[in-house]
């Protein structure tokens, strides 16, 4: 009854925060939304048992993407006024990709295809078994190529990335640590020796105008 | 007393646990204040100087141990300032977020050999997504305030404390591959038998970058550039006044003595004696307990006054070249030391 009541609240919230993704007007606070969502299917997983999922996603998709995403969306002043300009003409294109979500959520709910039966739900594993251990051998064994194979393509797209922003570009000036640390007194000072009496003198006479005054 | 205990025995989980949450917070609390003491204290004899000494002393011993609940009392009854061109709601939740987690990521810390308030099987990974929710509070902070010091500090927080979290969680990669669990307690009893088996010998590279790691995600001395007072003024709290500066600070306070505790946990063996195996596990020195974890992590509190006494601020781009180019290689190649270790049952881990 109480894991009912839990559930039913974080689904309120899950769906409310999903849509506040979509329909907030200031990105950040879509962001913000997004983070909510992703906390409470968190929540959702914890009740199922699934503590491996669970804090898995929040640690990867709170802790490290959403921040970066937050950032980024920071620092870009987006003027929404000009984004919504394209909005109708392309309306059709995200009507098309919600009819197609839609009709394969009818598949696997209502035809049963694919082999999947849904409507059963979760099965919530006893508090015995450890999480973490049984997807651990499950990945490393039977799922090792696919596992693997996911693991090359990000490496691809991390080496991706910073190809693309480690291109020498006018007016970029990086920094070499090394050569700040090598340098020594003589590259930067010059001692000027020999000026003579006369630049002397006046240093004296400079000196002795500073006593007077104080 | 035995009829209290047995009572107490006979009370349902739920409220044993309330219980032991509502000790932990009280007493996390308090420390916090003594700890702002400590510090004031320590850095003011590294420089030659008294520290606070003014306000109260306890029979003529420890002057300025009150010193405080002076600056609480101040803090409270300061007025709190709301910027009129702030999002307000976000600037007042911002400390908030910042605080909860910093107290949450205790209901896993194992306390005792027998005392912890939520065993649960993936603590480790539990306590690394919590200390890394809190830079939500810090950017929502330096957003909300709509001023460009308060949003440069979190920048600089987000950048930095996504960069260090990766040297920190390889760091734990090497812990949970010695101690083959993620439950904090397993992770301490399997560094039982003496000090030799204690992961911080096994892990020396991995226990300094996590060391440097977790200073650098306090967003502390040398690594305080969110904050960088010569810099941009304080800032992501630089419009924060009375109590919710206070927030920010009880935070950032009550992280120091989480990581602290965590080292603790990971590298030193938490509850476990120094003389175990020398001495009896009956006698004084030789028994496991809270008072062993409190000592390693007092050192380690201690010692995050120490940086803050001695180095200078880190550059930013220094800061980053630290984290990726030293830290993450570093911690990748003692994993696969390890790993050979592991590989070849040398260590305490070959039992």
């Amino acid at each position: 009854m109480f894991v009912q009541v839990l559930f039913y609240a974080f689904s309120a919230v899950l769906i409310a925060s999903a849509l506040g993704v979509i329909v907030a007007r200031n990105p950040v606070y879509s962001a913000l939304s997004l983070v909510l969502a992703f906390f409470t299917s968190a929540a959702l997983w914890l009740l199922i048992e699934a503590e491996f999922l669970a804090i898995v996603l929040v640690l990867v998709y709170v802790g490290a993407v959403m921040v970066l995403f937050l950032f980024v969306v920071m620092m870009l002043d987006l003027n929404t006024t000009s984004l919504r300009q394209g909005f109708a003409r392309y309306a059709w294109l995200g009507w098309l990709t919600a009819l197609a979500v839609i009709v394969q959520m009818v598949g696997v709910f209502w035809f049963r295809g694919l082999g999947i039966d849904a409507t059963q739900g979760a099965v919530a594993r006893s508090a015995e078994v450890s999480n973490t251990r049984e997807l651990g051998e499950v990945l490393y064994t039977q799922y090792v190529y696919p596992f693997e194979l996911a693991s090359v393509v990000l490496l691809v797209a991390i080496v991706a990335a910073i190809t693309l922003t480690m291109r020498r570009r006018p007016g970029l000036k990086p920094q070499d640590v090394a050569k700040q640390v090598a340098v020594r007194r003589e590259d930067r000072v010059r001692l000027v020796k020999g000026l003579g009496p006369k630049a002397k003198s006046s240093g004296e006479s400079a000196a002795s105008a500073e006593e007077g005054q104080s | 007393m035995a009829d209290l205990l047995a009572h107490w025995d006979s009370l349902p989980t739920y409220l044993q646990s309330t219980f032991w949450i509502l000790v932990v917070t009280v007493v996390l609390i308090l420390s916090v204040a003594f700890t702002t003491l400590w510090e004031r204290k320590v850095i003011g004899w590294m420089q030659l100087r008294k520290g606070p000494n003014r306000v109260g002393s306890l029979f003529g011993l420890v002057p300025g141990i009150f010193q405080p609940f002076a600056d609480v009392i101040k803090l409270l009854l300061k007025e709190v300032v709301i910027p009129s061109a702030s999002n307000k709601w976000l600037f007042r939740i911002a400390p908030a977020i910042t605080l909860v987690p910093a107290f949450a990521a205790w209901a896993v810390m194992p306390l005792d050999p027998a005392l912890v308030i939520a065993d649960i099987d993936a603590g480790l990974l539990y306590v690394l997504s919590l200390t890394s929710v809190g830079v939500y509070g810090v950017i929502l902070a330096g957003w909300a305030t709509n001023s460009k010091y308060a949003f440069l500090g979190a920048m600089r927080s987000a950048a930095q404390v996504v960069a260090y979290e990766i040297a920190m969680g390889f760091a734990l990669v090497g812990v949970v591959m010695a101690a083959g669990t993620l439950n904090l307690g397993d992770i301490i009893r399997a560094q039982e038998g003496g000090v030799s088996n204690w992961f911080f010998l096994w892990l020396f590279p991995l226990f300094v970058v996590y060391l440097i790691a977790g200073v650098a995600e306090t967003n502390r001395a040398p690594f305080d550039v969110a904050e960088g007072e010569s810099e941009i003024v304080a800032g992501f709290h630089v419009e924060y006044s009375g109590i919710a500066f206070a927030l920010f600070f009880l935070a950032e306070y009550a992280n120091m003595i989480l990581i602290s505790a965590l080292t603790a946990v990971f590298f030193l063996g938490g509850w476990l004696s120094p003389f175990e195996g020398l001495l009896g596990a009956d006698s004084a020195l030789g028994a496991p307990g809270f008072h062993w974890l409190f000592l390693k992590l007092f050192f380690f509190l201690t010692c995050f006054m120490w940086y803050r006494a001695t180095f200078p601020r880190y550059r930013y781009d220094q800061i980053m070249r630290l984290g990726w180019k030293i830290l993450i290689p570093v911690t990748l190649v003692w994993i696969a030391v390890e790993g050979l270790l592991v590989y070849f049952q040398v260590g305490p881990w070959s039992r």
